[in-house]
């Protein structure tokens, strides 16, 4: 497998998405929304008398860190399920499907063009995240909360785990799919299990910490790796081009 | 360049191609004409290793499209201009060709050679820099038509290239597909139009899930019937039809007040009828050669086909 040309596919896709409001609007809302009004929410319930007790804050900290785990998700099933099925919609993947490409290169190709922005779009939004937290909180609390472990590696070992696995799942999804709407709507199921896990943390039947958020990393590598096999046996492109109406 | 054998594709119970051989010479423009659903486009996806073959073979140069290993090799040699252009509309022409460029792996010099000799050609050098989302349909199929040269193919596959673009747009597009023929690139045509076959065609292969027949376009008129000659006269009278019947050993049919003669070698022919009608008195306005049209035998062909 030769990764420039997975390298160029992945560029080409994210050029294509940075053009369509969109694939925008789908890399920008969710961080905004979790980078921005999260520590906003923050900022009403910290310290505030009858709000929740200082003591509890920190955990509400990390399950509102956790949704970038969901996001890592999501995001990801938007890009991708446009990727495949988009392509096959505006007819455009014939003609690569007729150049000198292999299937892995360029599957490995569009999983980076929907992994890369994807990452770097939570990354910006959990920078906002950190920072505002802990400008909303430190008087309350004492002291600076984040960086800290829990988020550490939920951004850096979950995060991508989940994109890959997300990605993954999406270019199951499109192989079968023939619409990126319906793509769409398949794909983000793979955000399903990761909703059960913050509301089971949001009750308290879990405390998120980070063997917790190990234990998840380790379920979502075991995903990847049995998704990864099933994705390059998945898309036929024989298929895609016979099939797909 | 192209040698097949045998080559079938059933999709399911229905045979969509079915045992196709033929060859296509080196230089050669070759036309793939038929009526929708002939099996041309699942020919042509089937040469450029899309799909694959229920039977049979087929070799590109030197490489099996059948055999694995080969088909990166074959789509490195070959280009291809699909029915649908399938441009990155979000894309500039520029980006366009550039991304297919590297993905051709051509070297950056020639590339960008190519690309500003292709967009000059076709007329889109000025718009280079617009995405192709805002061309014509004229201009989105020239472009995609640079796209599958930018590699320097030695074989053009191309899928209905004139399909429903205005006269002025599908002038340029056969005038080009003219120009790189000049230039040595292999060109096989898929087309239902028999006008640009005719003009672009080297030879002719007629297909209606099976091959039909194949020739060049002369010899294709030539299989279903001899030439005639038309003449109009100023006056046909009965007399002169019958002194005409004695005295020239043509077939003559007389129609709307025209003499229809069969000839074989028109050039030896022709005088002789000539010389005839005049010597019975007959005074001629108008001679005309008629000779079949791709169309009749296109026509005929698939009508017998049935």
């Amino acid at each position: 497998m030769r990764i420039s040309k997975a390298w160029l596919v992945a560029a080409k896709d994210i050029k294509v998405f940075f053009r369509k409001r969109y694939t925008i609007y789908s890399l920008l809302i969710f961080p905004i929304i979790i980078g921005i009004g999260l520590p906003l929410v923050l900022s009403r319930v910290a310290g505030k008398a009858g709000a929740i007790p200082t003591g509890r804050l920190p955990d509400l900290m990390n399950a509102f860190a956790f949704f970038f785990a969901i996001g890592a998700s999501a995001i990801p099933t938007l890009l991708a399920s446009y990727s495949v099925v988009g392509e096959k919609v505006e007819k455009s993947l014939e003609p690569l499907l007729a150049a000198p490409i292999t299937d892995s290169e360029l599957l490995l190709g569009k999983g980076l063009g929907a992994f890369i922005p994807t990452l770097a779009s939570l990354y910006v939004g959990s920078i906002f995240f950190m920072v505002l937290s802990d400008i909303f909180t430190r008087s309350t609390l004492g002291y600076n909360y984040f960086p800290n472990w829990t988020i550490g590696i939920i951004l850096l070992v979950l995060l991508p785990l989940l994109s890959a696995l997300s990605v993954e799942w999406s270019i199951i999804v499109s192989s079968r799919a023939t619409d990126p709407r319906a793509a769409q709507l398949q794909g983000v199921l793979v955000a399903i299990p990761l909703i059960f896990i913050y509301v089971t943390i949001e009750v308290g039947a879990i405390k998120l910490s980070t063997s917790t958020i190990w234990i998840i990393s380790g379920a979502a590598l075991v995903a990847d790796i049995i998704l990864f096999f099933l994705s390059t046996r998945i898309f036929q492109r024989e298929e895609i081009l016979t099939k797909w109406k | 360049m192209i040698n097949v054998e045998n080559l079938t594709r059933k999709f399911d119970d229905t045979i969509a191609v079915d045992n196709l051989s033929f060859d296509v010479q080196e230089g050669e423009v070759f036309g793939f004409l038929g009526p929708n659903g002939a099996g041309k486009t699942t020919t042509v996806r089937m040469l450029c290793c899309l799909i694959s073959s229920t039977s049979g073979e087929a070799k590109i140069g030197d490489y099996r499209i059948t055999k694995l290993a080969d088909s990166l090799k074959i789509r490195k040699i070959i280009g291809f201009v699909p029915d649908n252009v399938g441009l990155y509309e979000d894309l500039t022409a520029l980006e366009n060709l550039e991304f297919y460029g590297k993905i051709y792996e051509s070297p950056e010099n020639r590339r960008k050679e190519n690309i500003e000799r292709f967009l000059k050609m076709l007329g889109l050098w000025e718009r280079k820099d617009q995405r192709a989302g805002t061309f014509s349909k004229g201009m989105k199929q020239k472009l995609a038509l640079a796209r599958a040269l930018i590699h320097d193919p030695k074989l053009l596959f191309m899928d209905e290239p004139t399909a429903n673009l205005d006269p002025e747009s599908a002038k340029t597009v056969r005038d080009f597909i003219l120009e790189i023929k000049k230039q040595g690139t292999t060109i096989f045509v898929n087309t239902h139009n028999l006008d640009e076959a005719q003009r672009v065609c080297d030879r002719i292969g007629i297909i209606k899930t099976k091959l039909l027949t194949i020739g060049t376009p002369e010899q294709l008129r030539e299989s279903i019937s001899r030439p005639k000659t038309e003449i109009r006269l100023a006056e046909v009278t009965e007399k002169l039809v019958a002194a005409l019947n004695k005295s020239v050993p043509n077939r003559l049919e007389v129609s709307d007040g025209k003499l229809i003669f069969d000839v074989n070698d028109p050039d030896k022919e022709n005088p002789l009828i000539i010389t005839a009608i005049a010597a019975n008195g007959g005074q001629i306005r108008e001679v005309k050669q008629l000779t079949a049209t791709l169309e009749d035998v296109y026509l005929q062909i698939t009508k017998e086909s049935k």
